[in-house]
Formats: structure tokens, C-alpha cells, sequence
């Protein structure tokens, strides 16, 4: 039987031979729209070694798996990735392309993209099928959320970040077809990967913490961005932060809540001296329970969460903070 | 003589972005009421470009696709130094998305000459998407490095530079010509002088349209994008807001309290 539509793809990433969570987040979100469009779930992955370690990916939903897998795929090569992935592409005409926001997803998908000659749209929050069986891919803007699709050309292409949608539980019985991809060993004699160095980072990690304290252009200086630091300290928190924030240089770009940047789920979000806008608020998907602290009363923020809290955060939280290290300093002599 | 090109766009004011809405007809930006200003991460490219102006015999052109008006932010590019500008504007080139922005900065580079070194920000404020640089050199296939944080070797036609990951980075080997995408850690851009300003006003921008570029009407634009807005919607709150009241002290116990009676502290 002849499929109407190509397969939806998933461009996999592996670190050190282990499948990257997002790669099975999109796999999951892959499964629901190759069944809407009655067609095949396919990963695309580059690594070396990586033979043994494909099964996570039909468990999550794949049925094939083009595998390239020599020692030049360790690690992400830019041209070589690209060369090898266009020509894959061209011969099995994917219906879908979907990358993840990573370092990586977000340098190679345009590079496949402009070579494929189609669309690609960026962090998106969500993908669904419309009436016409096209890939309507949503990105929040301008107080709502935007609809981008690419009516004519294929594939159909997005960059999706960690954590949008959930890891599909995993099916231990599912198994698929390997296909190797004979990959071009020779090096680009143009642009070379010398070093890939991965610091560890001292903070907690956003993703998986329990609290998350996000500061926004409210923190007005370094002084008052140390003071949201040091509520994140006192509550052991994660600590987030908005674009403003990253703009001004008081924060890495690594902890940017929002779009184009990190999605977190903690079971509680402060967000703090920050306006609410639907970039950043993206990012906090199913907590418990959201705080807000603005001076600004009619602050949209203020519609999208549980507790309130008019006031100076330069203010605020210094009291706040006492309050907090009195609490626990009760907690521990009691 | 190295020759840099320099991408630079202009966006709506970053600090005005609230007033930025969505035209429910043409489902394009509305930006009439907020001033275009030259992209943040831009001003890192325009640094990084006069950087090596300071070291080698270099020629910097801003080069920049936008209405009309956006000649305000290549004019500031020539009082930051650049040596020449040239405004990408026509009607036809309106509505671009990526890829069409992309495929139309490469074409007008293509007609600029033999360049070395392309490069652009990281992202634009308003749109972000991070595409432009990587299709640019895919158009004109040359090599890429995005997100470069540092430039750490560039004597030779042979350069190294860091690329910035989540929490590391890439060190990339890198034969010029090529493009870079630079981050706001490569570099701090400095401030206008008014000597420059004075320069600038000698400098001419060069105005290419469609025709200067020889493309048909179908590559660029809204014509030539492969993505279109299909609606947009609006979103909902599920959260219904208790704010708390009293004196500052009074709002923290409470807060607190809160938080502990719900178990997430
Ligand atoms: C395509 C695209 C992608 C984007 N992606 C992201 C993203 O991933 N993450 C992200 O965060 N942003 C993103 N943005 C930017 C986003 O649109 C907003 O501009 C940003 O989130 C606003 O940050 P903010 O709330 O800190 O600043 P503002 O909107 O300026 O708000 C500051 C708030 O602080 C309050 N305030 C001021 N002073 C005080 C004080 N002393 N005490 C208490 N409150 C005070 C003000 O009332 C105001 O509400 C993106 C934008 C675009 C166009
Ligand atoms: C909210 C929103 C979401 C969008 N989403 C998508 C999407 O998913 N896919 C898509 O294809 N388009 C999208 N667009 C359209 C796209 O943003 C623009 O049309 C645009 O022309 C180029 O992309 P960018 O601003 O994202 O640039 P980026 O790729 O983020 O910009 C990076 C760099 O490229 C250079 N550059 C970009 N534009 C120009 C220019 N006009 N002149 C000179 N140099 C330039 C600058 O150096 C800039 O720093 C979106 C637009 C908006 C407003």
C-alpha cells in the first residue's frame, strides 16, 4: 500500500550514545501526527557505536531508523550531518522534519532547510494537524499564539525545545527496521569540529527542579537581580530569568524560561518583576502553584497566576526572604 | 584587503515591544507606531567587524533588507564605521520570511563581490527565529559557525572561534569565506561617537530594488516564502489571581503561609 503523504521524521540527538530526551519527546508527538496522516514514524541518527542503543526510539514510536554510525558521527559535524541528512531527505521525501531547539537542532535544521528549499518554523509550542491535513506549527506572539504553516513546499519543518511534549511511554515490545546510511567518513576540508567541551553546571538544572524563580526587567540592576538570586538560594530554588534579563547581561543565556529558551514544570513558579508576556510564560507548563510580585498592578501576569503580590520587588523580597529563612529555622529546631 | 559583510536589521524598539500587535488582515506585523532600531545582537556583529578593521586592512559593508526607513540603522552603521551601506528595499521584497530574507541578503552579497567574512547576530529581537545566518551561507554555500562567543584565531584565511552550547562550548576550525553568527559574549559594542556621526553624513547609502538584484518577483517576499501566518488565536488564563494585602510584612507572612499550606515549600 502506497502512503498519500511521506513519513514524519525525527532528527535524533545522542550524547554519548544515549538518545537525548527531546529526540523522544518529538518521537511521541511524531507517532500522533504519522497516524493522522495514516503514514510511518522514521529517526534519523548519527552517532558511533550507536547499533545497540536504538531500541529507545522504536519503544517511543519509531518504525525505521536510518542509522549512520562511524567514528566522524560522534559528535554533531556540521557538514558532514548536513550532506548526509539532505540526501537521505531527497530520497525518501519526509512529509514532516522535526528538530529540537538544541545547540545543534537550531544550526542544522536551516542549513537542511534552505538546501531542501522549504519552510522552517522556529520554537514551536505545539503542532497539529489542520482540516487540510497540514501541519499547522503554533509559536505564542503578540498576546496570543500564531498558526505558521508551508502550504506548498516539503518537507514540512520545526525546531521544538525540551519539554513541550511529554517522553510517550515507553512500548518495550515495539521493534522496526534499521537502515544504515553509508555516511561520507572524509572530513570537510572547510569546517572542522576541533574540541566539544560540556561544562557541568554548578546551579540547579531548570528542568527538573521543584521550585523556579524567575526574575524579570523588574530586578531594575545587578543589585536588585542578586536580591531574586538570593529568594532562589533561600528557597533552593531554580533560577530563571526573561529576555531583559539576558539583554542587560545579569544572567547567562542557559537560564531563559520561555520560547527560545528553557520549558520548565516546576511544582512551584515565582515570577518576579516580570510582565507575563506569552514568550516567556510559555515556558512553565503544569505548576502547582504560580506567584507573581509586580508593582505594577494591572500587569497581565497577574491573570495567569494563583497568588499575587503588589509591590516593589527590590522591596519585597528582601523581607520575603526573612520571613522564609525564619520559617525554615523553626522548621529544623522544632 | 579582507572584505566584511555585515547583516544588520531593523526592528521595532525592543523596549517598546508591548505596543506590537498582529494586523488581523494581513497577518503581518503591525510596527508603524514603534521606531525601528538597529537589532541588538547586531551592534555584536558590527563590534566583531570593527574589531578586525582595527587589526587588518578591512572594508565593512552594512548591508540591510527593510522598508525605507530602516536607513536610520545602516546610517548608524556607517557612523559606528562601516564603509559602505546598502538598503535592501522594495515593495516586492516585503512579507519575507526566513527564507526569503535569506535567499535575498545572498543575492545582494553574490552582486556585492568576493566577500571573506559574513556576519550576522545570533537572532533578531521580533522575530528570532535564528535562521538568517545558517540560509545565508546555505545559498551561497559556504561554511557556517552559529552562536560564536569568541574569535580565537583569525591570522590566517584559516580561523578558529568558539561556538557557545547550553553549558560549554565548540571549538570549530573554519576555512574563510564563511558566516558567523554571533552572541552578545563575543564581544561589548561601543557606543556611537560623534565623530562618526559627522563621517556618516559624507557616506551615501546605495538602494538596491528588485531590478538591481536581477530576481524574479516569485523568489522574493511574501511571493517567495515557503512559510505563511495561518491565524492566530487567542489565548486563555486557567488561574484565577488571590492577591494578597496588607502591610509589606503582612504580604510576605501570608505569601509564605501560602506556599506552605500547599505543600510546595
Ligand atoms: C520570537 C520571540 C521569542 C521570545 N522568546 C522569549 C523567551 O524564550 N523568554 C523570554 O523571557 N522572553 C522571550 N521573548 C521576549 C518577550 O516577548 C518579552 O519581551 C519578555 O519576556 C519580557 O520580559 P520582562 O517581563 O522581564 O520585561 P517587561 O515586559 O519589561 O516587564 C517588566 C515588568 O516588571 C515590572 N516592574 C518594574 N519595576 C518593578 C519593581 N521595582 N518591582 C516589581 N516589578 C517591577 C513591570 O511592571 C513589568 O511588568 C521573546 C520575544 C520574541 C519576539
Ligand atoms: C513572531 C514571529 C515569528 C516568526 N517565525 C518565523 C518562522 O518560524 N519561520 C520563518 O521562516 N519566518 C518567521 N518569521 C518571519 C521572520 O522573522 C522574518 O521575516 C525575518 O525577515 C527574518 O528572520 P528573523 O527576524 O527571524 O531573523 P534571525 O534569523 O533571527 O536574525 C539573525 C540575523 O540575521 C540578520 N538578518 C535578519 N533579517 C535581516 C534583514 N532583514 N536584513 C539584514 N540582516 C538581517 C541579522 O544579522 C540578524 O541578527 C517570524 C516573524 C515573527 C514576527
Amino acid at each position: 500500500m502506497k502512503n498519500d503523504y511521506g513519513p514524519v521524521w525525527v532528527i535524533v540527538e545522542q550524547r554519548d550514545c544515549r538518545i537525548r530526551s527531546v529526540s523522544l519527546q518529538l518521537m511521541g508527538q511524531a507517532q500522533k501526527l504519522a497516524a493522522g496522516l495514516n503514514t510511518t514514524v522514521e529517526a534519523v541518527l548519527f552517532g558511533n557505536l550507536m547499533e545497540h542503543h536504538v531500541q529507545p526510539l522504536f519503544a517511543a514510536g519509531a518504525d525505521r531508523v536510518f542509522l549512520g554510525s562511524n567514528p566522524q558521527l560522534a559528535f554533531y559535524e556540521p557538514e558532514i550531518y548536513v550532506r548526509a541528512m539532505v540526501r537521505l531527505a531527497q530520497e525518501h521525501e519526509p512529509e514532516i522534519i522535526l528538530l529540537g531547539s538544541t545547540a545543534m537542532g537550531r544550526e542544522l535544521a536551516p542549513l537542511v532547510a534552505a538546501r531542501l528549499q522549504t519552510g522552517l518554523t522556529a520554537h514551536c509550542i505545539d503542532l497539529v494537524l489542520d482540516e487540510n491535513n497540514i501541519l499547522e506549527q503554533r509559536i505564542p506572539a503578540y498576546g496570543g499564539l500564531l498558526s505558521i504553516i508551508c502550504p506548498q513546499k516539503r518537507p514540512q519543518m520545526a525546531t521544538i525545545a525540551k519539554g513541550v511534549f511529554p517522553i510517550p511511554e515507553p512500548d518495550p515490545n515495539r521493534s522496526g527496521e534499521i537502515i544504515p546510511v553509508a555516511v561520507p567518513e572524509d572530513m570537510s576540508p572547510r569546517l572542522q569540529t576541533l574540541e566539544v567541551v560540556h561544562e557541568i553546571p554548578d546551579e540547579i538544572p531548570l528542568e527538573s527542579a521543584a521550585i523556579v524563580i524567575a526574575g524579570g526587567a523588574g530586578a531594575g540592576d545587578p543589585d536588585g537581580w542578586r536580591q531574586i538570586a538570593d529568594l532562589a538560594d533561600a528557597l533552593n530554588a531554580a533560577l530563571g530569568c526573561t529576555r531583559p534579563v539576558v539583554d542587560e547581561g545579569w544572567a547567562p543565556l542557559e537560564s531563559m524560561i520561555g520560547q527560545s529558551g528553557r520549558m520548565v514544570s516546576p511544582e512551584l513558579y515565582i515570577g518576579v518583576g516580570l510582565s507575563g508576556e506569552q514568550q516567556h510564560m510559555v515556558g512553565i507548563t503544569g505548576a502547582k502553584v504560580m506567584v507573581a510580585i509586580n508593582n505594577d498592578a494591572k500587569s497581565p501576569v497577574f491573570d495567569q497566576v494563583d497568588y499575587g503580590v503588589v509591590d516593589d520587588c527590590r522591596e519585597f523580597v528582601p523581607v520575603l526572604i526573612e520571613k522564609i529563612k525564619a520559617y525554615q529555622k523553626n522548621q529544623v529546631t522544632c | 584587503m579582507m572584505k566584511i559583510v555585515v547583516c544588520v536589521k531593523a526592528v521595532p524598539d525592543p523596549q517598546q515591544a508591548c505596543n506590537i500587535r498582529i494586523d488581523p488582515v494581513t497577518k503581518t506585523l503591525m510596527r508603524c507606531e514603534v521606531p525601528l532600531v538597529l537589532n541588538p545582537l547586531d551592534k555584536n556583529a558590527m563590534q566583531a567587524a570593527l574589531d578586525l578593521k582595527e587589526q587588518f586592512d578591512a572594508h565593512i559593508t552594512a548591508l540591510s533588507m527593510g522598508p525605507p526607513d530602516a536607513e536610520g540603522i545602516v546610517r548608524e552603521c556607517l557612523a559606528l564605521g562601516a564603509d559602505q551601506g546598502i538598503l535592501l528595499s522594495d515593495r516586492a521584497f516585503a512579507g519575507a520570511d526566513a527564507y526569503a530574507t535569506a535567499y535575498t541578503l545572498a543575492t545582494a552579497i553574490a552582486k556585492i563581490g568576493p566577500v571573506h567574512v559574513i556576519f550576522c547576530g545570533m537572532a533578531s529581537s521580533d522575530g528570532s527565529t535564528e535562521w538568517v545566518g545558517p540560509e545565508i551561507a546555505s545559498f551561497l554555500d559556504l561554511p557556517v559557525v552559529t552562536m560564536v562567543e569568541e574569535i580565537v584565531e583569525c591570522r590566517s584565511l584559516q580561523w578558529k572561534v568558539k561556538a557557545s552550547l547550553a553549558h560549554g562550548y565548540r571549538l570549530m576550525q573554519v576555512q574563510l569565506p564563511a558566516v558567523f553568527t554571533v552572541t552578545r559574549e563575543l564581544n561589548t559594542p561601543r557606543a556611537l561617537v560623534f565623530s562618526g556621526i559627522i563621517k556618516a553624513r559624507k557616506k551615501s547609502i546605495v538602494r538596491w530594488g528588485i531590478d538591481d538584484l536581477g530576481v524574479p518577483a516569485e523568489a522574493v517576499g511574501l511571493k517567495g516564502s515557503p512559510t505563511i501566518v495561518s491565524k492566530l488565536t487567542t489565548t486563555q488564563s486557567k488561574r484565577e489571581v488571590n492577591i494578597l494585602t496588607g502591610t509589606r510584612e503582612e504580604k510576605a507572612t501570608q505569601l509564605l503561609q501560602k506556599l506552605v499550606d500547599s505543600g510546595v515549600v
